[in-house]
């Protein structure tokens, strides 16, 4: 109980921003939808086309409609230049406006077609104009129904504002995202109990506006509307007197422990430095490289592996030192990024089997397990038997295993305890490792690509010597079981550490 | 009684056809200043087509509307409609408005406000308590509601008052009430009265002049004692027969149920 508060006390910041960022969402619909559904009460082809693109849009997860904006701002780049934003809230405010737009649009053309004929007719018959008629007769009579739409858009806006912080803008996401990877469920409800608080004010606020309109109460209309704009001022006014000035050091995380840990172990050092430094945590794994090439955050921390099939399209496996220098050349070369150096442990895919049954069978390495697999089960992760990886190592070693079946990934290990796989794709640098007592098999071939964990600096950054100095301690500094030590303590059930207690653990034992 | 040189409200030869169906069929007519005229038929006989052109609700294929001798299509809409009353059976209170917001419209439409006594005059025309003034329609009664209706077509300049089956949702006590009522602001205010209704009763007893409408065409124009002298042809006399009967066979129970 008492973490939970300590929580939301600390969520003042991703308050105020979400009130910004769900405030203009709702805004911008309603700037849209208002024009879009007067056209449509008075054309039924309009209002097929309008309302079936806000439907359509309705059917995209918002999800991929945030991230579907990331590369869209970034085509819109050689109209708008360089300085249009691809991250953070230029596209989550449009893409929550697309999203607000069908309940106040659908609510606003059913209201506008729906006045009593016999007033459109008195109407008509004393002369009023269409603009007369509209302003005079159908908006107040549309009024209630139109604030109820709006009501309904607010609600939905706020809740899926949290899915903001997935590409880099700060909300009450921020907690979800991290407590969930982190298994910190103090922290998710923090962010939960936030974001529905927020959202049970606006609802019971714009209600307040809605029967003031439908009662003809100005006193009540007054005093919601009053109150929601006071709200929104007061986050406006929170975000401004900190006074950020200067530019600071914003570093990126994708959504897993490991992640969380390092950027906070690299914005402590930074701090150390001097440096003023800001988190974009949870982002996607496939926007953080674009992120960082195009500026939106400064520094990421990314694996050698992933970045040569997902950005420089390879499928060969060169080795590990072959494939540290391209993608440091090709970054260099193609975006401008700077390769900063390995931290110094791998994040791979690797066989694990317990070291008890490894050792009772006598094996060492995945040759030795190309003679018994034929008596095993492999368990791997919803995705590791359609990866190349699998592939790679299955024909290189000639593995043909009893059976093949596939877990979630915290379900993994488990089957491993429970003998329901033999061996499985682990990951390298995964905690459980350790605490499982596994061990990861050797891989004399080199089947397995290497996915050596670099830190990457943005084009922006990329030539300050300072900032290189600051973060030289960390380079080759990190062994994997000091990073497998730090990820259990937050993966952990018992005695659970928070990410910036694991980031300087970490910290003291590779520096200290 | 008409002024040969221009009518005030004439009819050219007018038609008007919804698809297949022939609402109007070449209609001339000449209606003077201060006349009390009722079209009657039955149902699809053209009737409302014909009133509902004059304010240009429905627009002829043929023919002109003259108003004072011009030609309506080329006055502006809002001008046309400001300057004509118009009340129906529907009656069109704007529910979000109260009475005096109501009555206050069409000035309001044309840069004016309308001065509170003048409120409570229009609601006295209408026999109506000047403090209903604040009510909003929905709680007034349906006789108030149509009261406020006709008010609200008094309030403008203008004397043309079109009337479409006006008291046809109205109890009969109320109905008659304010059809009296009705003639008597006509009489009063000078005003030229158009009014559609399929009650041939209602007809002759409050208009001057009783047009006989079948088919799209105009198949008698009569006054009422001409009517009720056995003028006008079949399709009118079938009309006639209809309440002569009704007041026969009234009269006939009152002589056997009297003592």
């Amino acid at each position: 109980m008492n973490e939970i508060i300590t929580a939301l006390m600390r969520l003042g910041p991703q308050l105020a921003e979400h009130v910004l960022l769900s405030s203009a969402a709702v805004a911008l619909g309603i700037l849209v939808a208002l024009p879009l559904a007067v056209w449509a009460s008075r054309s039924a082809a309009a209002a097929r086309v309008a309302l079936g693109f806000a439907s359509l849009v309705q059917t995209i997860p918002a999800l991929a409609l945030l991230a579907l904006f990331f590369p869209l701002l970034l085509a819109l780049r050689s109209v708008f230049g360089e300085g249009l934003p691809t991250l953070g809230f230029l596209p989550a405010w449009l893409a929550l406006a697309l999203y607000a737009l069908l309940p106040i649009l659908r609510n606003a053309v059913t209201a506008l077609t729906n006045v009593d004929a016999e007033m459109i007719e008195a109407a008509d018959a004393m002369g009023m104009t269409g603009w007369q008629k509209l302003w005079l007769v159908e908006a107040p009579l549309a009024a209630p129904y139109i604030m109820a739409g709006i009501r309904t858009a607010s609600v939905w806006t706020i809740g899926a504002a949290t899915l903001a912080t997935t590409i880099g803008q700060r909300s009450l996401g921020d907690p979800i995202f991290a407590g969930l990877q982190t298994q910190n469920w103090a922290l998710v409800l923090a962010g939960c109990i936030a974001s529905a608080g927020l959202a049970l004010a606006a609802d019971g606020l714009l209600g307040l506006v809605e029967r003031g309109f439908a009662q003809r109460r100005k006193v009540l209309w007054a005093i919601g509307a009053g109150l929601a704009l006071a709200g929104v001022a007061a986050a406006a006014l929170a975000l401004v007197v900190p006074g950020q000035q200067g530019k600071s050091i914003v570093i990126g995380a994708k959504g897993f422990s490991e992640q969380y840990i390092l950027a906070r172990a690299i914005g402590i050092t930074l701090e150390e430095a001097g440096y003023r430094v800001e988190y974009r945590e949870g982002l996607g794994s496939a926007v953080v490289h674009s992120a960082l090439t195009s500026g939106e955050i400064d520094i990421s921390v990314d694996y050698t592996g992933t970045l040569w099939t997902n950005q420089l399209k390879r499928t060969d496996n060169p080795g590990r030192a072959a494939m540290y220098d391209e993608i440091v050349r090709w970054e260099a070369q193609t975006s401008g990024a700077r390769v900063l150096g390995r931290l110094g442990f791998e994040n791979a895919y690797g066989l694990a089997m317990r070291k008890s049954r490894a050792d009772a069978l006598g094996l060492a390495s995945i040759a030795d397990l190309a003679d018994v697999a034929s008596g095993l089960t492999m368990g791997g992760d919803p995705e590791w038997f359609e990866r190349p990886e699998w592939q790679s190592v299955r024909d290189a070693y000639t593995l043909r295993f009893a059976d093949e079946r596939t877990f979630s990934p915290t379900f993994m290990y488990n089957a491993l305890a429970s003998g329901e796989a033999d061996v499985i794709s682990a990951y390298t640098s995964d905690g459980r490792i350790a605490a499982d007592d596994l061990v990861v098999l050797d891989d004399p071939q080199g089947a397995l690509p290497n996915y050596d964990a670099i830190i990457l600096l943005s084009p922006d950054i990329a030539d300050d010597p300072d900032l290189a100095r600051a973060l030289a301690p960390l380079i080759g500094a990190v062994d994997v079981d000091t990073m497998r030590e730090a990820n259990y303590a937050v993966d952990r059930e018992e005695d659970k550490w928070s990410v910036g207690k694991a980031a300087r653990w970490l910290l003291d034992e590779v520096t200290g | 009684m008409a002024d040969a040189a221009a009518p005030f409200l004439d009819f050219a030869s007018v038609s008007r056809s919804f698809g297949a169906i022939v609402a109007l069929d070449k209609v001339s007519l000449a209606i003077a200043a201060g006349e009390f005229v009722a079209l009657v038929g039955t149902s699809g006989s053209g009737k409302s087509t014909l009133l509902k052109m004059v304010n240009r609700l429905i627009e002829p294929d043929a023919g002109k509307v003259r108003l004072n001798g011009k030609d309506v299509a080329e006055i502006a809409l809002p001008t046309l409609r400001h300057g004509i009353g118009y009340v129906f059976q529907g009656i069109g209170l704007f529910r979000h408005m109260s009475v005096a917001q109501n009555l206050a419209i069409v000035p309001r439409l044309e840069g004016r406000t309308l001065p509170e006594s003048e409120i409570a005059r229009l609601l006295e025309l209408v026999e109506l308590d000047p403090a209903l003034a604040a009510r909003f329609p929905e709680e007034l009664s349906g006789g108030q509601r149509q009261r406020v209706g006709v008010a609200r077509a008094l309030a403008r300049n203008g004397k043309l008052l079109l009337m479409d089956e006006p008291f046809g949702a109205l109890d009969p006590v109320t109905r008659a009430a304010l059809g009296e009522r009705v003639r008597r602001l006509h009489e009063e205010l000078g005003l030229t009265l158009v009014m559609v209704t399929h009650d041939m009763a209602e007809a002759l007893m409050l208009a001057d002049r009783v047009l006989v409408m079948s088919q799209g065409r105009i198949v008698a124009d009569e006054t009422p004692s001409a009517l009720l002298a056995g003028a006008g042809g079949d399709e009118a006399q079938a009309l006639v027969a209809v309440p002569r009967a009704q007041a026969r066979a009234l009269a006939g129970r009152n002589v056997r149920s009297a003592p």
